[in-house]
């Protein structure tokens, strides 16, 4: 999307200040656009230096605490710090043993299935309905979109009051219809909560997406499918969907990662200090036994049990959805 | 296949821009009908109110025996084609043609049967497998004709249609387009900023300015006798040459030159003279002449553009590339061949109707439709 034109954009601008220690290769010089996509250096080390500052980013925040994880799944730590004993995969066939852990791998599924489903469809059916608005359509997009401006954990606190036992309207709504919403000591309602808080939070993020693949197909193709087709909605189905795939296929993977890991935060303000049968996700889990628990070496095998998942569904991803993906 | 009757249509934008104002055309059925002018002019809207893409403001259209102000785009069994060709990305070739027919219940076999004909007319029976993304320009814009075909539409709106393509492949498309539509014989509508476009697809053509019909005409009617200086200069090129004149008696003044007409002038007084550029040539004894201070020479291979003054007026001489070039000419014109127009309206001035006249200038006193 916006990234390759930037990037291919953003080459010649940088060929044309001549770098220092950078050559051009190719007849045309400079200002060959063709040119310009192949820069050689004449130092091998300059285009390392360049790639430093992201690369020691990647590796300070992602490779060394993944590999200190690996290292520490495989021992049982002091809760002191007073050492730590090799036990080779025990702490992995501990996890995977345990009833509870397998309870909550099955609520993260579903939780992070319908958190995923619900925001896509969600933020896909206001995107589309902003877009046909034509009057004053700036004014519902920034309402459809501040709410992204929330940092999660004020997000939670805001789920939290909109299921207050006392104040909030949504348990308010439930009496309603007879049902008493209790969050916190029903397994259930606690549940409900945090996918209804999860999934609004995510909704303006998916509709600021899907809004912009909306607007980037061409007027004339609509209109084209307007004489072709009657109906509105085979024309969304037929036409506008199938155009709007790459987005959809980008959102899934950010929404399930969301699902799976961003609502750590929500989840906090939901269950924390509250009777311990509530549902957690994985993630929240990883939490409680390395933080709360002091079990480093457990947590750290959950952590990569995790990691494993993410890559497996990601090449799954790719593989198989990204198929039948249509890019412009 | 129908006539297309607009009557009074208007179209008013919110803030009360007038696009359209209260424009009328009878379209023939079979009739090949071109909308030119500049833009901004109102022809894009005119066309986009006929196939349903924008509201009418006022007036009514009507596609056949049916008033369609309010009807569907998909319902009005008309077929566009568009500027950028409008095709379906994720389709191939195959199903970007059938999907008007697949949502209107074609049946199977009729569906490929109609593909597969009007693939063969556009040739472009190669590419039925292949994505748009992997069509040139020229084969895109046959494949959004293929798209308007296969319907058998009553009409076929066409907006701009080839000013994407380079100019060799506009020429040839331009004729391919002459050619399908003489052959299917459907009611075209046709918009354009060419002139040249206009004068070689129409039947008749609508010269639009400002949201006005400024002449309705047959090409040559028009290019003969335009309706008004604007007409005038936007049909033909090199454009007509204008110039401020004043006609006395039956003798026209340019400057100092003084032209004997032969015949009544169509008027008395400041008038703009309107001199075609191949109309004008090197004066021979005897004729009456203009001094021309040449200024420079376009030379377009099968004819010479000359640019030069005469006294303080500017003008455009084609003359023959083998005409002799000097810093001075003498040019001439028929006085038969002369145009005039209201100074202050700048409506065409029309000539009385003289028996007099010669039987092959005759074309000069042609009114136009309007």
């Amino acid at each position: 999307m916006s990234q390759s034109s930037d990037g291919t954009t953003l080459l010649p601008a940088l060929t044309g200040r001549r770098w220092p220690a950078g050559r051009v290769t190719g007849a045309s010089g400079q200002h060959g656009q063709t040119a310009a996509k192949r820069v050689q250096f004449t130092s091998r080390l300059l285009p390392y230096l360049f790639l430093a500052p992201q690369l020691a980013i990647i590796f300070t925040f992602f490779y060394w605490p993944s590999a200190q994880a690996i290292h520490s799944s495989f021992y049982l730590e002091d809760p002191f710090g007073f050492g730590s004993t090799f036990v080779g995969l025990g702490n992995y066939t501990d996890v995977l043993k345990s009833g509870e852990y397998l309870g909550i791998a099955r609520f993260t599924a579903i939780f992070t299935a319908l958190v995923t489903f619900f925001a896509l469809s969600i933020g896909l059916l206001l995107a589309v309905k902003a877009d046909g608005v034509i009057r004053g359509n700036a004014a519902y997009k920034t309402l459809l979109i501040w709410v992204y401006a929330i940092a999660p954990p004020v997000a939670g606190l805001i789920g939290m009051m909109f299921f207050d036992q006392h104040i909030g309207p949504i348990v308010e709504l439930a009496r309603w219809f007879g049902w008493e919403i209790k969050v916190g000591l029903n397994y259930g309602d606690t549940a409900f909560a945090m996918i209804v808080v999860s999934v609004w939070k995510q909704i303006p993020y998916n509709f600021i997406f899907f809004l912009s693949g909306l607007q980037g197909i061409p007027v004339s193709v609509r209109e084209a499918a307007a004489i072709d087709c009657r109906s509105e909605l085979r024309r969304f189905w037929t036409v506008i969907l199938p155009l709007l795939a790459p987005t959809a296929f980008f959102l899934l993977i950010i929404n399930i990662t969301y699902s799976l890991f961003d609502t750590f935060g929500v989840i906090d303000v939901m269950v924390k200090d509250k009777a311990a049968n509530n549902p957690i996700t994985l993630v929240y889990k990883v939490y409680m036994d390395g933080f709360r628990g002091n079990d480093l070496g457990g947590s750290s095998a959950q952590s990569v049990i995790l990691m494993l998942v993410v890559f497996v569904l990601t090449i799954f991803q790719f593989r198989f959805i990204e198929r039948r993906v249509h890019y412009n | 296949m129908a006539a297309i009757d607009i009557a009074e249509v208007s179209k008013i934008y919110a803030g009360g821009v007038e696009a359209v104002k209260s424009v009328s055309i009878d379209i023939e059925d079979g009739e090949f009908i071109v909308l030119v002018g500049p833009s901004g002019c109102g022809k894009s809207t005119l066309l986009r109110m006929v196939a349903g893409l924008e509201t009418v403001s006022k007036g009514t259209v009507k596609i056949g025996t049916r008033i369609v102000n309010e009807v569907d785009p998909a319902e009005r069994d008309i077929a566009m084609v568009f500027q950028n060709y409008a095709l379906y990305p994720h389709m191939t070739v195959y199903e970007n043609l059938a999907y008007g027919l697949k949502n209107r219940k074609t049946p199977k076999t009729e569906i490929d049967a109609r593909v597969t004909d009007a693939a063969r007319m556009l040739e472009i029976e190669p590419y039925l497998d292949r994505k748009p993304r992997a069509l040139s320009g020229g084969q895109r814009q046959r494949v959004a004709m293929g798209r308007a075909i296969v319907r058998k539409p009553a009409a076929f709106l066409f907006d701009e249609p080839l000013s994407n393509l380079d100019a060799k492949l506009r020429v040839s498309m331009r004729g391919e387009i002459k050619r399908l539509q003489k052959r299917l014989g459907t009611t075209s509508l046709y918009v354009t900023h060419d002139q040249l476009e206009a004068m070689t697809l129409a039947d008749r053509l609508v010269v639009l300015n400002g949201g006005r019909i400024e002449q309705i005409g047959r090409p040559l009617d028009v290019y003969h006798a335009p309706a008004s200086t604007f007409v005038a200069s936007f049909i033909g090129s090199p454009a007509m040459n204008l110039v401020k004149g004043s006609l006395e008696g039956g003798s026209l003044h340019i400057g100092t030159h003084a032209i004997e007409l032969g015949y009544p002038a169509p008027a008395q007084g400041r008038v703009t003279v309107g001199l075609r550029a191949e109309d004008l040539r090197p004066a021979a004894i005897g004729d009456e002449t203009l001094v021309f201070r040449v200024d420079y020479v376009e030379e377009l291979g099968a004819q010479r553009l000359v640019h030069g003054m005469v006294e303080d007026q500017a003008l455009t001489v084609a003359l023959a590339p083998e005409a002799p070039l000097a810093d001075v000419l003498a040019i001439t014109i028929s006085t038969e061949r002369l145009h005039f127009f209201s100074a202050e309206t700048g409506k065409r001035l029309y000539r009385q109707k003289v028996g007099a006249a010669p039987a092959h200038r005759e074309i000069v006193n042609v009114e136009p439709a309007l």
